[in-house]
């Protein structure tokens, strides 16, 4: 049976269990003299066997749903006979192909060795016992939880505090799942990045100065090694970058400056929301904006001024991803602006200045650290932005500060080595892994730097 | 005193400037401001006007003799001959009929370039179902091919005729003229999946896809978040733990969603063998991308459940978990609510995790349940902008246009609920 079909089964055994020890608490405080003599409410008593009966066949079920495959692949690839035995990676994932795609009838068996069609068939067999034996299991447990649950349901027990611990549990669980995103990620990233590290030195891939990851079929091909050198991503990165927070910083600054200081109340209650609207537009239409509206402009005016430009400018992808940042700016600047003691303006108009001077030599300078680090969080968002650049920056990976050249950046990069024809193992797919984690340890590293200059500002005036 | 007069003076004198400085100041501000409006009317002028041509569709009229000698097609039932036989043919007819001079090779094969690459397959899916009309003039409606209707919805603007030649022209417009070829809603575009030729394309998978995956998404990450929430504001002890989980959380937040992807390639894919491109995969790695944003935002509406309400209800001798159970999450429901319907509309706009797993691949069929192929809104709109043909650039607008109506609703329901449900204390 499915995964998916197993998890509606329980729940409905579940909520039989639940019924069930509902009815039987009722009917044992009954000769008690009511549910009063009982130490916790019925309900309690129910919810507690509903918790009995999902929550062991669940963990149970998620289990063997996931090493169930992984099991079962290394179970008929060790049956095989010695001489089809896969002897690389590349084999190993054809010859496994080569089985599923026989097992489910998509391929002629009669164009694969007799021993394939007995391991397809075998993988069949092994596949059905898995779900049989998956399927029972997990019923047995839903089924031996609820019955203990009901056994247990005795007047002197008092089923409310284990009901509330159990989902001090749960919820506790929930917390964890952030670490153990957390966890995912550095593990998913840094065993591939060790590989890759195996296979492309170091030294080479921190700082090289060209970047071709396409390798080579065939060992005498031209061009056979990539080159893996990611210093042209980094620039690439930081020009595109550099360009959203030059169009980004000033526009959201004095948004933010006129929307607190002089702006209306109405005004700011309609200007307000339109500015967080351009943060809500997904990035994949500031993308197509940018590829098919912004980066032919530019090309044209470039041209009209004698000047040579790409089709797909880093200047295009930035300013578009700039007027992206623009409320992420305006939004953090305001809160760091209306965080600056009203005495201190006070005292600056009190003295004779005017608004501007007293925003320029007071409150400016005071609301500045806080300033830095929503800078900082804007420019992480900006480095780790994908869809822009992917749609509308180059593949090119020209090590170049011309903005109106093609430039190429890591998260770019990223997604050409990833969709597509992949094969796992080659140096061009584990390159993407290694992209990602420099690409995780930048951002993280200036979140951190940023999250700790807003937090120290914040405590100044607190 | 004559200082004292000089002093003011000098204040007096400076004041012009002075004043001139804050005039400008505040123009700074409001052209800053006018240029992320500018921006923002410009964005939305530029992709209506790209796309609104992308819920017409364009189609051709045609009384079409079903000749069986001419299709090389006597028994509609059998099998093989099906297989060989030319349904082009009575188009071809049907068209030649309005331009007779038309005889040479080259120029049947430019007529027969006008009606859509689909054609004959309409034809021939006709002869199938109903093999007694053989033989029979049927009056049936084509959709014609995707340049013809690039250059008819354009008819103003000569850029979008170059793929067509000077004939073609000529009878396109003989044909518009004569009311055989027509433009109509476009309803192809919201019954059908993905197709090859935009004028057979439609957004109804990825509208499906969308919210199978935004319907796994939600119901990880309401309940994971909401749960989380509760834990770190009611329960959570002061100590080195909760201290590690909230930083995780908030850097979680700042994480670009590209990485997502990668850890959905690498470990649900890679480690636990789970499909490619179905939405259970999908919504579970938006899931985990959304989570940090639904736990802050349900924190601060709990937070903002005052101290009062959880006071009494202890001091009746509610446990901890009842007063948090039925006080205070019940309280704090609305903007929960508010909070997620915020973080889901940012996972329905997302595409770049979705790209890295698989979810890119050109799917024809509506998808049926959540663990067939599927495509989803944005990643369709990025298939299409990156198709040469000037037909998928109409569709990928017209598909921005459905994503924002999508996005704009959910943010809408969102005001709403926080101006209807939620209390001020």
């Amino acid at each position: 049976m499915q995964t998916a079909n197993l998890l509606p089964l329980i729940l409905v055994i579940a909520v039989i269990a639940y019924g069930l020890a509902y009815m039987r608490s009722r009917s044992v405080a009954g000769p008690l003299g009511g549910i009063r003599n009982l130490k916790a409410l019925p309900f309690y008593y129910a919810a507690r066997a509903a918790l009995w009966c999902a929550i062991p066949a669940l963990i149970v079920l998620s289990a063997w749903a996931a090493f169930e495959g992984k099991v079962i692949q290394n179970l008929v690839v060790s049956s095989l006979p010695v001489e089809l035995l896969p002897t690389s990676a590349g084999e190993a994932s054809l010859l496994m192909s080569q089985i599923n795609n026989v097992a489910a009838g998509k391929l002629n068996p009669n164009f694969v060795p007799a021993e394939v069609v007995g391991a397809a068939d075998q993988l069949g067999a092994l596949k059905a016992q898995s779900s049989q034996f998956k399927a029972v299991l997990v019923v047995l447990i839903a089924v031996l939880g609820a019955a203990f649950a009901w056994s247990r349901v005795q007047p002197q027990i008092n089923a409310r505090e284990n009901v509330e611990r159990a989902l001090r549990w749960i919820f506790f669980a929930c917390a964890a799942v952030a670490v153990l995103t957390t966890v995912g990620i550095v593990f998913s990233v840094i065993f591939e990045t060790v590989r890759f590290f195996g296979k492309v030195p170091i030294t080479e891939f921190l700082f090289g100065t060209s970047w071709s990851p396409q390798t080579a079929l065939r060992a005498d091909q031209v061009g056979s090694d990539g080159a893996f050198g990611i210093i042209p991503l980094f620039t690439g990165t930081l020009l595109i970058s550099a360009i959203a927070l030059l169009v980004a910083v000033p526009t959201g600054l004095l948004s933010a400056v006129y929307l607190s200081e002089y702006a209306s109340k109405t005004a700011r209650a309609v200007i307000k929301p339109l500015l967080e609207m351009l943060a809500g537009v997904p990035t994949v239409v500031y993308g197509f904006f940018a590829a098919l509206t912004v980066a032919p402009f530019i090309r044209d005016l470039a041209e009209m001024i004698g000047l040579e430009a790409s089709s797909q400018s880093a200047l295009a992808a930035g300013l578009v991803m700039g007027i992206m940042i623009i409320p992420f700016v305006s939004s953090l600047s305001d809160d760091v602006i209306n965080a600056v003691p009203r005495t201190l303006r006070d005292g600056s108009l009190a003295l004779g200045a005017t608004q501007s001077e007293t925003m320029k030599s007071v409150i400016f300078p005071a609301a500045l650290p806080g300033i830095m680090g929503g800078i900082l969080l804007a420019a992480s968002r900006a480095v780790g932005e994908t869809m822009i650049v992917v749609m509308a920056a180059g593949l090119a990976a020209n090590l170049t500060a011309n903005p109106l050249d093609s430039v190429t950046t890591v998260t770019v990069q990223i997604v050409t080595l990833l969709t597509g024809d992949q094969e796992f193992d080659s140096a061009k797919t584990l390159a993407a892994f290694a992209l990602g984690m420099m690409l995780f340890i930048l951002t993280l590293a200036l979140n951190m730097i940023a999250l700790k200059v807003v937090r120290k500002y914040r405590e100044q005036y607190d | 005193m004559t200082n004292q007069r000089s002093q003011a003076e000098i204040v007096r004198q400076s004041l012009k400037q002075r004043y001139r400085k804050e005039r400008r100041f505040r123009l700074y501000g409001i052209t800053a401001i006018a240029v992320a409006l500018l921006s923002l009317v410009v964005l939305f002028t530029d992709i209506i006007g790209k796309g609104y041509t992308g819920f017409i569709k364009t189609t051709m009229t045609l009384e079409v003799v079903l000749d069986g000698e001419q299709m090389y097609l006597d028994d509609p039932t059998d099998k093989d001959q099906i297989a060989m036989a030319d349904f082009q043919a009575p188009i071809i007819a049907a068209l030649q009929r309005y331009f007779p001079e038309v005889e040479s090779r080259k120029d049947v094969r430019e007529l027969s370039r006008l009606s859509g690459n689909y054609a004959s397959n309409q034809v021939r899916d006709l002869l199938k179902a109903q093999p007694n009309l053989l033989g029979t003039t049927q009056t049936l409606e084509f959709l014609v091919h995707d340049t013809v209707s690039v250059y008819v919805k354009h008819a103003d603007n000569p850029a979008y005729s170059i793929r067509l030649s000077d004939q073609q022209q000529r009878w396109v417009d003989e044909l518009v003229e004569q009311g055989v070829v027509t433009t109509s809603f476009n309803d192809v575009f919201f019954s059908r999946g993905d197709s090859r030729e935009p004028s057979n394309a439609g957004i109804l998978g990825a509208i499906v896809g969308s919210l199978l995956t935004m319907l796994v998404t939600l119901v990880i990450a309401f309940p994971t978040g909401v749960a989380a929430a509760v834990y770190l504001e009611e329960f959570a002890p002061q100590n080195k733990l909760t201290d590690f989980i909230e930083v995780n959380i908030n850097n979680l937040a700042a994480v670009p969603s590209i990485i997502f992807g990668l850890l959905g390639l690498a470990v649900f894919i890679g480690v636990f063998g789970m499909p490619r491109s179905v939405p259970v995969l999908g919504g579970l790695v938006l899931a985990l991308m959304t989570l940090p944003t639904i736990i802050i935002s349900s924190r601060a509406a709990i937070k903002s459940v005052p101290p009062s309400i959880r006071e009494a209800a202890e001091g009746i001798g509610a446990s901890k978990m009842q007063v948090v159970m039925h006080h205070v999450v019940p309280l704090a429901m609305p903007g929960m609510m508010t909070g997620s319907i915020i973080g889901m509309a940012q996972a329905l706009g997302e595409t770049a995790p979705l790209l890295l797993i698989g979810m890119v691949a050109f799917i024809v069929e509506v998808p049926e349940g959540f663990f067939s192929s599927a495509t989803v809104l944005p990643v369709q709109i990025y298939q299409w902008a990156s198709s040469a043909e000037q037909g998928f650039v109409e569709l990928a607008s017209a598909g921005i246009m459905i994503l924002l109506a999508f996005m704009i609703s959910m943010n809408a329901l969102a005001i709403w609920l926080r101006r209807r449900l939620e209390r001020r204390w």
